[in-house]
């Protein structure tokens, strides 16, 4: 376990085998109550860029797409690919918050929250349809925004926009 | 889990229904008998709001069984999000949540200026808070002039929409535009006030508080209205939070808790206003405090409008904000600016914050994750009336088809926003 603080704000970085049990103990012993947002986020290609001094790409520059410009400084690296943030909240004076972290790699699982937050159903739902994270004991994992039978996950990084097939594209 | 203890008990024990919180599932002993009939409630129909879907069991007239299906309106906001510059990405955020706007511009700025650590002028800071005023009353007016239609209060549409006319005819005076205004910009507003604002905008203070009292008169003790919205849609403070509920629906379920409040920001905490509470937790009650909250609002922009402090609108940071149009003429320092602002737009330095603002709908939150370059790397929005839909299965109990209309209006979604 971590605990860090970053613009005012607290995060708890958990091993996900005791994620259940520090959800736990933040609501029953901290009184964070309510289950704000779970937020899943991929950080494939985190820092990959050039670095400032260069101006582009690996395929060169490009001076027709915007942005291209390296960083300032490479980002601190991210221990996995895919973070599961958990936003909480105690309802009670001073509205403390906190942000309770799990890093999972791609065929890793998340234990479910749904028994601690029954709120978690939906938005777990959410982050198994986007980013393609699967929630061990959720009673009904599925897509919730894309279609049953929809292929990929739309918000990870290696899906590319617009990049549904779409009939007659490319046929003459 | 005591929020308030004082509150009567609507009734013993949770509602919500299990294994899976947001699906109410047939009885046993129903599930077997040939007289319940599965009806798909959607995706269009006229009183669904948008385009949700319930795919609902019924047993005769009584909801027997019930599961919310969603991702109609799915239109990838995050994901586009992700592709554009900080400064284009603003241009997001209104259109997820197509009637508070303002909000959910507000709480996406807000979001990249903590990441900036960005001061902003006080003038800039009261005019948001008029605008996200300005804005939850007329997303409650839509929410009331629906509603009511839904239950055949027709007249209360036209009425309703008379005053939304005038809302929106200020955000034209302001914005330029009457919806989707784009005006709150990374560091403050886009433009300053136009001087012909304020004399309007008392004049809608004026005849705001008048109009309310119009409602009221129409509904307020109405019979019908009553018979259809009391003790209906039922939901106690213990299962609206175990659900997440927040805003209106959560205030209706006696629960004391606005983030205006609570967690004070831009200038809440120097104006005079009430958080409305109301025990029953039915749609009467959730129509009650947004009622009041009409007038609540109503006293924060007349407070606002006769304390708007002067000066600066937007902050000075030239890495950050464009220069004032006039320097471009003559200063070079401020064409290269404005040119890098425009084509490559600014950085924000690497980090990741949660920031919440109470929407009409209730908690409207933003996840912005950077890594230091001029694009997000990650954009995600807590949508209140996502949140609010998981309730439906528990307000549902036991509830006839034609309440099922009054009871999902009365959780106020917005689809753009469930889908986003």
């Amino acid at each position: 376990m971590e605990v860090q603080e970053h613009h005012g704000e607290t995060t708890v970085t958990v091993d996900t085998p005791r994620l259940v049990e520090a959800a736990l103990h933040l609501r029953d012993e901290l009184g964070f109550n309510f289950l704000s947002d779970v937020a899943a986020t991929d950080y494939l290609g985190w820092g990959a860029k050039g670095v400032s001094g260069y101006i582009g790409t690996h395929r060169g520059r490009d001076l027709n797409v915007p942005s291209t410009q390296g960083y300032q400084r490479l980002p601190r690296p991210k221990p996995r690919r895919f973070s599961v943030s958990y936003h909480l909240l105690g309802l009670r004076a001073g509205a403390p918050r906190v942000r309770l972290q799990a890093w999972v790699d791609e065929d890793e699982q998340v234990p479910s929250l749904v028994s601690v937050w029954p709120t978690a159903d939906w938005h777990e739902r959410e982050a198994f349809d986007m980013m393609g994270i699967r929630f061990e004991g959720h009673p009904n994992q599925r897509r919730i925004l894309m279609d049953d039978d929809w292929e990929g996950h739309p918000l990870r990084k290696d899906y590319p926009i617009g990049g549904e097939p779409v009939r007659f594209s490319g046929e003459a | 889990m005591a929020i308030a203890p004082e509150r009567p008990r609507i009734y013993q024990g949770s509602r919500i229904p299990s294994p899976i919180p947001s699906v109410l599932e047939v009885r046993e002993d129903l599930r077997t008998s040939e007289d319940v009939l599965t009806v798909n409630f959607g995706p269009n129909h006229p009183s669904t709001h948008g385009v949700l879907r319930l795919v609902v069991d019924l047993h005769g007239e009584e909801v027997v069984g019930l599961a919310a299906v969603i991702g109609y309106l799915h239109t990838g906001f995050e994901k586009n999000m992700e592709q554009k510059s900080w400064w284009k990405a603003i241009t997001y955020a209104p259109r997820i949540d197509y009637l508070s706007y303002q909000n959910n511009e507000l709480v996406f700025v807000l979001a990249v200026e903590k990441l900036l650590g960005l001061e902003v002028p006080s003038r800039a800071t009261w005019m948001r808070m008029l605008l996200a005023e300005l804005n939850r009353i007329h997303s409650h007016l839509v929410w009331l002039a629906t509603a009511a239609l839904e239950l055949g209060a027709i007249s209360m549409f036209w009425y309703c929409f008379r005053e939304r006319d005038r809302i929106l005819d200020l955000f034209e005076l302001v914005a330029g535009g009457r919806m989707h205004t784009r005006y709150f910009q990374v560091g403050g507003l886009a433009e300053d006030v136009p001087p012909g604002f304020w004399a309007e905008c008392a004049k809608f203070v004026e005849v705001m508080p008048k109009a309310v009292d119009d409602y009221e008169a129409l509904i307020d003790r109405n019979e019908i209205w009553l018979e259809r919205t009391q003790g209906l849609g039922l939901l106690s403070a213990d299962d609206a939070i175990a659900l997440g509920q927040s805003g209106p629906v959560l205030r209706a379920s006696g629960v004391d808790w606005d983030l205006r409040r609570a967690q004070p920001y831009l200038a809440y905490d120097q104006v005079d206003f009430r958080v409305p509470v109301y025990q029953e937790g039915d749609v009467y009650a959730r129509y009650r405090v947004r009622m009041e909250e009409l007038r609540e609002s109503v006293k924060i922009v007349e407070q606002a409008v006769r304390r708007m402090p002067g000066g600066p609108w937007i902050a000075e940071d030239r890495k950050v904000v464009l220069p004032p149009r006039e320097e471009l003429h003559t200063s070079m320092e401020s064409l290269i600016h404005h040119f890098k602002i425009v084509t490559e737009g600014f950085s924000v330095p690497e980090g990741e914050v949660y920031m919440t603002v109470e929407s009409p709908r209730g908690e409207l939150g933003c996840y912005v994750v950077s890594d230091g370059g001029p694009k997000p790397w990650r954009v995600k929005f807590r949508a209140p009336s996502f949140v609010a839909l998981e309730a439906t299965a528990t307000c549902m109990r036991q509830a006839l088809v034609a309440d099922m209309i009054a009871i999902v209006g009365s959780l106020d979604t917005v689809m753009g926003e469930v889908d986003r």
